[in-house]
């Protein structure tokens, strides 16, 4: 039974680790606690669906169009809501109601097209292929999922170490105004910060629509409170750390139910979420919180 | 206006084919969500009520008068649900009230019903309590507690089931009261419970749970949940190579288990009021009509519905009808207790509700419940 709860939890906690990438992203950069990350991430699950249930499009090209469309629903809301509020020089939690009224906008969008009920991807969208290593039995998705959010994060993390964009957005993240007077066109980066990350949050939807084969209008609000402890835990704004935060909140979570009770899941999980912050208050990787001081 | 027109002239039309003078006819009201997200089920309880209505006057009607059916929208909507009851008992001056189709507006409604001291009469109102809201409340709807010791008892039998695990949702009142019924039928009949798990509102992910559900070796799984996470959960054990039954409640009994599931649905236990593979001669004649009048198969809220008119028309043989209207629905109320027939979902008697302190309760139904297993993307009897 260990080696099959070690797997569910790496699995569960590249799922949080994977929603939590774009929503530490934005905050790392733009410094907003984005609460419509949920619904671009549920938006992305249905335009996947609707390409492949509608139209005779494959999976395979229907996760980059819907990538593509979240991604710039992420920009549009940057460009409508965010942008504005940063003109307006707005308090820092502004912008954060604000993401909440484009959440249920969105949520009631995909409600009226879609209806509340549960949908899934049709069969055979994906070959349901499962291995067996042992007692431990993993699919085929549930792997993809963890070595994508791998990858994505890796990749994230060399961009932004060693590309000249990687080191604007981290200077634009350090200060947007020193940035600016190094050139650096702030706007711009925040923009692209917004697409990618809103576009990281499409796919994900799409990926775990896929694996959990519940697609609804209210799928990304449970994982919201997640997200948020993940980058807590791993560091605001730190991509490896939402990484490490996600995967740590799996496997406490599934650890939880396994060995104590599953009416204390999420008890167990957010009381230790405390108490790590009570030894490490900028949580794991904390540099940005460090940088800033 | 346009569809109260509509059902209007539908009553008339009924009273005109069995050919009846207005004098010697009884009137009840057939309030029903036919517009809304209930009409599913709305609509299926009106054709039960019209098939019923026709063959009772066809064969001479009651004490020679015939029944005649008022059939309003109240959308399953309470407020709607209020209106429509008034309307009936004062305007339309009915015997008694069929309806409504949801648990949640016969909540709101049936109070007028009692105050006003009119037999108000649920075909598909299953939640507990109904019947507290005073003596003129019937249903015969069967309520889960009725349901799932039967479920359970059928399935232990089936695969020898010697103990079960138990999953379901803790933070929903469906699912956690699905749950208290399992709970209770489980501890009379004595099966041990390897382990109870719990899950929360939104989880899509159930592979912990049921890990640690597998490593105990269960004979079956006992699940309080939705048709949708239910799917989900079925799925996900299929995959971890769970290969025990799962056994649900009638929340089971959605095209979303299959739309979902698809074929990991198999070997999956529900049970339920009725069933389409029931062979007894009343059943056999009620489905065969009903797909001659409508041209499609019933479901088991046209089969209740059906039933119920035919349990209120046994009553009013021998209610003494006086003409005096509030006479009457006393007559009919006092009736009803006593009939004892078999319908479309087989024998059937009322059961006086247990007693509330400080109310005097109404009468549910007293009826063996339908046991299914899902077999290639249907539910089918598990015998």
């Amino acid at each position: 039974m260990f080696g099959q709860q070690v797997a569910n939890a790496i699995a569960l906690g590249s799922v949080y680790a994977l929603f939590a990438l774009g929503f530490t992203l934005v905050f790392g950069v733009l410094e907003v606690i984005n609460l419509s990350h949920g619904a671009v991430f549920m938006l992305g699950a249905y335009a996947a669906l609707v390409l492949v249930a509608k139209t005779n499009v494959g999976i395979w090209l229907a996760l980059p169009i819907a990538m593509l469309g979240s991604g710039i629903l992420g920009l549009v809301i940057d460009q409508v809501m965010l942008k504005p509020l940063r003109a307006r020089r707005a308090h820092h939690l502004m912008p954060m109601i604000a993401t909440i009224g484009a959440a249920i906008f969105l949520t009631n969008v995909a409600q009226g097209l879609f209806g509340a009920e549960v949908l899934r991807f049709p069969p055979g969208t994906i070959p349901e292929l499962s291995f067996q290593v042992g007692e431990v039995h993993v699919t085929a998705l549930q792997l993809s999922i963890v070595l994508l959010s791998l990858s994505l994060m890796a990749g994230l993390v060399l961009v932004l170490k060693r590309t000249r964009l990687g080191k604007a957005v981290r200077a634009v993240a350090e200060s947007p105004q020193t940035a600016h007077l190094l050139g650096v066109n702030v706007e711009v980066v925040f923009a692209l910060v917004c697409f990618t990350a809103a576009a990281f949050g499409g796919g994900a939807g799409v990926l775990i629509g896929l694996s959990f084969n519940a697609i609804f209008p209210f799928m990304g609000q449970p994982l919201l409170p997640k997200g948020v402890a993940a980058i807590i835990l791993g560091g605001m704004g730190d991509v490896r750390g939402a990484m490490v935060g996600g995967l740590f909140l799996g496997i406490v979570e599934v650890m939880s139910v396994a060995y104590l009770s599953s009416d204390y899941r999420d008890a167990v999980a957010f009381g230790l979420l405390f108490v790590i912050l009570l030894i490490r208050p900028s949580g794991l990787f904390g540099q940005v919180v460090e940088r800033k001081a | 206006m346009t569809k109260r027109l509509i059902h209007g002239v539908f009553a008339v039309l009924l009273g005109l084919i069995s050919g009846t003078a207005s004098a010697g006819e009884v009137k009840f009201g057939v309030a029903e969500a036919l517009t809304g997200a209930a009409a599913k089920y709305g609509v299926m309880i009106r054709n039960g009520f019209v098939l019923a209505a026709e063959e009772i006057n066809a064969a001479g009607g009651v004490q020679g008068k015939n029944i005649m059916l008022v059939i309003e929208d109240e959308q399953g909507k309470k407020e709607e649900a209020i209106n429509v009851f008034k309307k009936f008992i004062f305007k339309d001056k009915v015997l008694g009230i069929f309806g409504p189709t949801l648990s949640n507006s016969a909540f709101a409604a049936d109070p007028f019903a009692n105050h006003a001291k009119v037999v108000v009469f649920g075909t598909s109102n299953t939640a507990s309590g109904i019947t507290d809201m005073g003596p003129w409340t019937f249903r015969n709807s069967i309520m889960e507690a009725d349901v799932l010791p039967v479920t359970l008892r059928e399935a232990v039998k089936k695969f020898a089931i010697k103990k079960v695990a138990v999953l379901y949702g803790n933070d929903d009142a469906f699912t956690k009261s699905g749950y208290d019924v399992f709970k209770i039928a489980l501890d009379a009949q004595a099966i041990p419970v390897t382990s109870t798990e719990t899950f929360a509102k939104g989880d899509v992910d159930f592979r912990a749970q049921l890990t640690k559900i597998k490593a105990q070796n269960p004979d079956a799984i006992v699940c309080s949940a939705l048709a949708e996470e239910a799917a989900n959960m079925i799925l996900q054990a299929r995959q971890l190579g769970i290969g025990v039954p799962f056994i649900g409640g009638n929340g089971f009994n959605s095209p979303k288990l299959f739309d979902i599931a698809g074929a990991a649905a198999d070997r999956t236990i529900m049970g339920g009021p009725w069933s389409s593979e029931d062979q007894r001669p009343k059943n056999k004649a009620f489905i065969a009509a009903y797909i001659k009048k409508f041209g499609a198969e019933p479901d088991q809220f046209a089969a209740q519905a059906y039933d119920a008119l035919c349990i209120v028309a046994e009553a009013l043989k021998k209610t003494k009808l006086t003409g005096n209207l509030e006479k009457d629905r006393q007559g009919l109320r006092d009736e009803l207790p006593n009939v004892r027939v078999e319908g479309a979902t087989g024998p059937f008697c009322f059961r006086k509700a247990p007693p509330k302190p400080g109310i005097e309760t109404g009468y549910d139904a007293e009826q063996q419940a339908h046991v299914f297993i899902a077999k290639g993307g249907k539910f089918v009897s598990l015998d």
